[in-house]
């Protein structure tokens, strides 16, 4: 019998997979990918909580979390468009400017 | 028979995932992406919730994911730079990896521990879960708020992404 354990851990599994995405890789997109799996790691674990307690809730966060998904992937893919314009690069080591 | 499928379908998530980060190819990484929520979608079948499993598929994989490989495509940007900077000290991958290794077990760990909670099998608990009229009247009376807030927030990231990525004004 599956329980909530397995679907929680898979979901940390999942999330860990996403933090290591943007740990190692040094490509902007691939960064704003991995926290999409992070995100998807998240509702995987809203929607199996919403089941346990046996509500809609769960559901319903999880379409929120999507709304916020979308919103991040605009402005996040505008400002790798923004960037790409200026250096011509997707490594985030070439956008140092800022740094002091 | 359950458990075979979810095993199934934890295990497509996960090894897609892990082809994610895996990938130089970015375009390669976007196809995982939508591989990987095919998985999800296929576990919130299982948990009961088919109406969030039709919305992963179209607005995740149908248009967030197109949202990224029109970027890919539009960047032209097929490989990564292979060199890691010297700054970062010859043992930075390594040191990535094992920290994101130890947060895995850590978080597995910490959640093994956790007593076994199993879901309710209670068939008028299901279907009120299933049902999408519920899900549909909870969304637009308890969570009215947070739904309208949720518009205010598409529209700003719109025009945000618009000014970013518009060209300069001098330029137009």
């Amino acid at each position: 019998m599956i329980t909530l354990n397995e679907y929680l851990i898979l979901s940390g599994v999942l999330f860990s997979i996403g933090t290591a995405g943007v740990f190692l890789r040094r490509n902007l997109i691939t960064m704003l990918l991995s926290i999409e799996i992070m995100l998807n790691a998240v509702n995987l674990s809203f929607v199996a909580g919403g089941r346990y307690h046996g509500s809609v809730d769960g559901q319903i966060i999880t379409f929120f979390v999507m709304t916020v998904a979308a919103a991040e992937a605009a402005v996040g893919l505008a400002l790798v468009i923004a960037l790409f314009r200026h250096k011509e690069t997707l490594s985030p080591d070439a956008y140092t400017t800022l740094k002091w | 028979m359950d458990q075979v499928w979810f095993y199934i379908f934890a295990a497509i998530t996960i090894v897609a995932s892990l082809g994610v980060i895996g990938q130089r190819n970015p375009m390669h990484s976007v196809m995982l992406l939508i591989v990987s929520f095919g998985g999800l979608a296929g576990l919130y079948i299982l948990l009961d919730a088919p109406f969030t499993a039709v919305t992963q598929i179209i607005i995740y994989a149908g248009a967030i994911m197109v949202l990224f490989l029109f970027v890919v495509m539009l960047l032209n940007a097929h490989t990564e730079d292979e060199d890691i900077p010297a700054a970062l000290g010859p043992h930075a991958l390594k040191a990535g990896v094992l920290l994101s290794l130890l947060l895995a077990v850590q978080v597995a760990w910490a959640l093994t521990r956790v007593p076994e909670t199993g879901f309710t099998n209670d068939p008028g608990t299901v279907s009120a879960i299933k049902s999408v009229a519920q899900i549909g009247s909870q969304l637009f009376t308890t969570h009215s708020f947070a739904f309208e807030v949720t518009s205010i927030l598409i529209l700003v990231a719109m025009v945000g992404a618009v000014v970013i990525a518009g060209k300069p004004r001098e330029e137009r």
